[in-house]
Formats: C-alpha cells, sequence, structure tokens
C-alpha cells in the first residue's frame, strides 16, 4: 500500500515539474505572444498593452501558478489565436485519440502473442527463423508508411475500406469503425512486430528456467508447461514493454492522424503548431505527458499484481 | 552463425546508404530540384530510372540527395546523445552518491518525454527544420545513452584494473578516460546503432508532417508525405522513399542485433 502512495507522490512530484518544463519552455520563445498576435509590424506600445492584457508580462512564476492552478480546474486558457476556450476543444479530441490508441494496442496485443508464443516454440527452426525476420521487417517500417500502404491495398486496390476521414462513435458506429479499421492496423502491426520480439525473447528466457525442466520432467506437455508455467512467468518483461508501447502508440497516433486525417489530439498539436498557437500546444504536450506519466505509473504497480515477490518488498 | 549473417546483412545495407549518401554530395543524375513541368510523372526506365515526381523532378536524385539528409539527420542526434549521456552516465558510474541520484532522476525524467513530442514543441517555438528536429531527438536519445553507460561503468569499476590505476594515483578524469571509456564502447556503440534508426524514424515522421527538412530539400519523410495525395494516381512515388526508410532502418537495426550478440554473447538468439 505505501508503495502505491509513493509512487502516486512521485507521479504528482513529476507532473508539477513536467508541467513547468512545458510551459518554461514555450514561454521564452523568441517574440513572446502578443508580438505573435499583432504580426511584425506592431508597435512596441501595442505589444506592451497586448502582453498586459493577455497577462505575459508577470513574472513566469506567477503565470504558471495562474495557469497550472486553471489546469486543476480543467481550464487550459483561451487560445490568443482562435480566441476559443482550449479545454473543451482537447476534451473533445482527447476520445478520439483514446479509441485510436485503445484499438492499435489491442491489434498489437492480438498479433503479438500468438505470433511471440509460436517463434518461442520455433525457435531454431526454419518457420521460427522466418516469424523473427517477418517482425523484424515489421519494426523497420514506420507507422505512417504502414498506413500510406494499407490506404494504398485497402482504399486504393481493393476499395473495401475509406482511405481517411472520421465519423463519431454516437453518430454511426459502423461507419465509426470503418474508419478506424487502418489506422488500427497501421499503429498495431508496427508495434505488434516489436512485442513479438519480446513476447518471444520472455519466453525463451523461460523456458530456460528450472521449473520448466521440472515440469517437463514430470511429464507435463511442452505446449501445456509453456501455457501454464511459461506464459505467467514471461508476462512481467512484457508488461514492462507494454507500457512503453503505449507511450510510443500515443505519439505514433500523432503521425497516423495526420496521414488518415482524423480529428484527434495530434491533429490538434500540429494545428497549434502551425498557427504558433502556443497556450493550445502547451495544453496539449502537457496531457499527452500526463497520459505517459499515467501509463508508466499503472505499468509499475501492475508489475505487483502479477508477480507477488514483488508485494513483500 | 546467424548472428554473422545478421551483422554482415546490416553492415551491407549500412554501407549502401552511406554511399549513396557520399556519392550525392558530388554526383546526382539530375539536379533534384530542378522543376521539368514538360516531365511530370514520368514513368520508371527511360531517361529517369526510377522515373519523375509531380513536378518534374527526378526521383532517383531526389532519394540519392534523401539518403544524405538521412544520415546527417542521424549523425547529429546521435552525436549530441553520445556527447551528453556518456558522460552522465561515467559520472553517474564513477562517483555514486547524490550526484548518481541527481543524474538518474534527470534522466528517468526525460524519458517520459517522447522524442517526437519534445521535437514538436521545438518546432512550435524555433519553426521546423532538420537541424532543430534533430536536437530534440538528441535530447530525448541521451537518457538511453546515460543509462546504458552507467550500468556499464558500475561494472567496469569493479575490475582489478580499475584499483591498479587507484593505487598509481591516477586521477579520476585519468581513469574515466583511459580505462573506463574504453571498456564500456562496446555497449554504447550497440546503443548507438539502435539510436541511429530511432533517429531516422524520427526524422522521417517529423519531415512527413512538415516539421522536419524543409522544402525544397529532398527528404524521405518529406518525399512520402508529398506523393500521399497521389497514391490513387501513381502508387510507386510513395513505393521509392517508403522502401528507402524501412531498408535503412532494417540494416540498422541488423547491424545493432549483430553487434550485440558480439559484445554479448549471451544473448545470442535469446533477443
Amino acid at each position: 500500500m505505501s508503495h502505491v502512495v509513493r509512487r502516486t507522490a512521485t507521479l504528482l512530484v513529476s507532473v508539477v515539474v513536467a508541467s513547468f518544463v512545458v510551459f518554461a519552455f514555450l514561454a521564452v520563445l523568441p517574440g513572446n505572444a502578443a508580438e505573435v498576435a499583432l504580426g511584425t509590424n506592431a508597435t512596441p506600445a501595442a505589444v506592451a498593452r497586448l502582453s498586459r492584457e493577455f497577462g505575459t508580462d508577470r513574472p513566469l512564476l506567477v503565470q504558471y501558478a495562474d495557469w497550472a492552478q486553471g489546469l486543476l480546474h480543467g481550464d487550459f486558457g483561451t487560445s490568443y489565436v482562435t480566441h476559443e476556450a482550449i479545454g473543451p476543444r482537447i476534451a473533445n479530441r482527447f476520445a478520439v485519440t483514446v479509441w485510436l490508441v485503445a484499438g492499435g494496442m489491442l491489434v498489437a496485443l492480438l498479433l503479438a502473442l500468438p505470433a511471440g508464443v509460436l517463434a518461442a516454440a520455433w525457435h531454431r527452426t526454419g518457420r521460427g527463423a522466418l516469424l523473427s525476420g517477418l517482425s523484424q521487417v515489421g519494426i523497420a517500417v514506420p507507422a505512417f508508411l504502414a498506413g500510406i500502404l494499407l490506404v494504398y491495398a485497402f482504399a486504393v486496390r481493393v476499395g473495401a475500406l475509406p482511405a481517411g476521414g472520421y465519423t463519431p462513435l454516437a453518430e454511426d458506429p459502423q461507419d465509426w469503425a470503418r474508419h478506424l479499421v487502418l489506422p488500427w492496423l497501421s499503429l498495431g502491426l508496427v508495434q505488434g512486430a516489436v512485442l513479438t520480439r519480446y513476447v518471444r525473447s520472455a519466453l525463451l528466457s523461460v523456458q530456460r528456467q528450472d521449473f520448466m525442466r521440472t515440469a517437463r520432467a514430470k511429464g507435463v506437455r511442452r505446449w501445456a508447461a509453456l501455457c501454464r508455467h511459461g506464459l505467467p512467468n514471461a508476462a512481467i518483461p512484457v508488461v514492462t514493454v507494454l507500457g512503453l508501447q503505449l507511450s510510443n502508440l500515443l505519439v505514433g497516433a500523432i503521425v497516423v492522424e495526420r496521414v488518415f486525417v482524423i480529428p484527434g489530439l495530434g491533429d490538434l498539436l500540429l494545428r497549434g503548431v502551425q498557427d504558433r498557437d502556443l497556450l493550445l500546444v502547451q495544453g496539449v504536450v502537457v496531457v499527452l505527458v500526463v497520459a505517459v506519466l499515467v501509463v508508466n505509473l499503472v505499468t509499475d504497480l501492475l508489475y505487483r499484481v502479477l508477480d507477488p515477490r514483488l508485494r513483500s518488498r | 552463425m546467424r548472428s554473422r549473417a545478421t551483422l554482415v546483412t546490416g553492415c551491407l545495407i549500412v554501407a549502401l546508404v552511406l554511399a549513396v549518401a557520399a556519392v550525392s554530395m558530388v554526383w546526382t543524375p539530375y539536379d533534384p530540384n530542378h522543376v521539368d513541368a514538360a516531365r511530370q510523372l514520368a514513368g520508371a526506365g527511360g531517361e529517369h530510372l526510377l522515373g519523375t515526381d509531380q513536378l518534374g523532378r527526378d526521383v532517383a536524385s531526389r532519394l540519392m540527395v534523401g539518403a544524405r539528409i538521412t544520415v546527417f539527420a542521424g549523425v547529429v542526434a546521435v552525436g549530441i546523445a553520445l556527447l551528453a549521456g556518456v558522460p552522465m552516465g561515467v559520472v553517474a558510474g564513477m562517483t555514486g552518491g547524490w550526484l548518481s541520484t541527481v543524474i538518474m532522476r534527470v534522466s528517468d525524467f526525460l524519458l517520459a518525454f517522447p522524442a517526437l513530442l519534445l521535437a514538436i514543441m521545438l518546432a512550435a517555438v524555433y519553426g521546423s527544420g532538420t537541424l532543430t528536429a534533430m536536437v530534440a531527438i538528441g535530447i530525448a536519445s541521451a537518457p538511453g545513452f546515460a543509462r546504458v553507460s552507467r550500468a556499464a561503468t558500475l561494472r567496469v569499476m569493479t575490475a582489478e584494473y580499475i584499483d591498479a590505476a587507484r593505487l598509481a594515483k591516477r586521477g579520476r578524469v585519468a581513469i574515466a578516460l583511459r580505462h573506463v571509456l574504453p571498456n564500456i564502447a562496446d555497449i554504447v556503440i550497440v546503443q548507438a546503432s539502435v539510436s541511429f534508426s530511432t533517429a531516422i524514424l524520427a526524422e522521417a515522421a517529423l519531415s512527413y508532417l512538415g516539421l522536419g527538412t524543409t522544402p525544397p530539400t529532398p527528404s524521405w519523410g518529406r518525399m512520402l508525405q508529398e506523393s500521399q495525395d497521389l497514391l490513387f494516381s501513381t502508387p510507386q512515388l510513395s513505393l521509392w522513399p517508403g522502401l528507402a526508410v524501412a531498408a535503412t532502418v532494417l540494416g540498422l537495426n541488423l547491424l545493432g542485433d549483430g553487434l550485440r550478440d558480439r559484445v554479448d554473447p549471451a544473448l545470442e538468439g535469446v533477443r
């Protein structure tokens, strides 16, 4: 229990530090928000007036405290560029990205668990080498390239699925899924290839353990031993990688959203960069970094559920 | 045996990319940025080996220059990561105590910042460009180097030759430079090959997003982005840069795996 508390406290500290770093990073940029908003022909007096209005003439720490306090209430501020509230925009898009990432993770798991087990079982055979080779190739393909290839195969050649766009789930679930199949596959295939290698290597090192030999010596069949004793013990390193991958997927989603024109967080972030809407960029980056930190925490806590040996420490 | 084949294949692919990049500095079949309205979207073969793009630019020439950009991006990012990460790791490993704790906490914290996100933030502030992007990727990759070199340094510090050097009254810096660095170099090199492929993937992704290499300089990611709209009519335009990215990353990964098996034979076949 104390571990949970300690880890959660660490998370909170990390969140504060991370949000401050993001804030400070974007606040010290060349050309402050008022200058950007007014353009290059603005007079110094106009810039000073607008800075006062935005509150960007105050000390950095005061500005941060103000912004962070707003964040706690879900208030991400109002964009200097579009004059819209940023919080609701982020909230709308967050769900889209979560669906994208969750589906991608599911595809990766559905692919990697069987493929990894088979690759381990077929270790040092031709079929095993073929699977390893395939996963090696899969790792080398960036998600956006996988997306382009999938669009070519399924949207251009077969014509069965849309090449891009998005329909909200509440509007039409079937159309929603049709639009997300290719993005899910582009995220999932690549991460699945990475995961396959970890599942395989985790199983291979478990297979060398004494308890596996004992099980086999007692007459347990190879596959039964692998599933009964091998998989649970291989789960721990695999969960570590899963946590890392979830973070990768979150970032990969930024690019995949661009490929398929999906209105998620990544799309919002890129729009913010394009418009130099720094408050928006700041908000989205903080949400993404906090998501990564939370995923890390959950991964860490999951170890203890999976590995009873750790609980006593 | 398998690891040898992995290493050789990886070396060959990487050598090919390096060679193409080097040749592109002195010679390309055509000017990679020469727009030829009369020859838009020419097919492969004929005068243009791999055809031309929608502006009539020679695809083969652009791919060659793209290789140079890719190598440049990888070298800059890995260089920064090496220069920042390895000293951090060696110092943490050699001193221990609070300094080590601080260094490792900072690197843990940096690890929570995904590389691509850091690069996008830098692009938001300083505008897009290959160098900006790679500085971000380099910073984000530094913690990996710090961890690996700290772990290796901790192992090296238990060796007898370190005791001998201490008895000989060598200073810490001398020990670090003459005894620690040469003995952790192999592990650092493996990490470098892995980071190189990460950097290349990141450069491609950033250029695809329009936040990396700026036009008209050809980069593989950018070429992919420019050709995506033409996927319905001329899909081969996406094929070449896609193949180039995937093959280069595959080569670097194979090289990294092969080197790792050399450095740590116990892992052979497991990974």
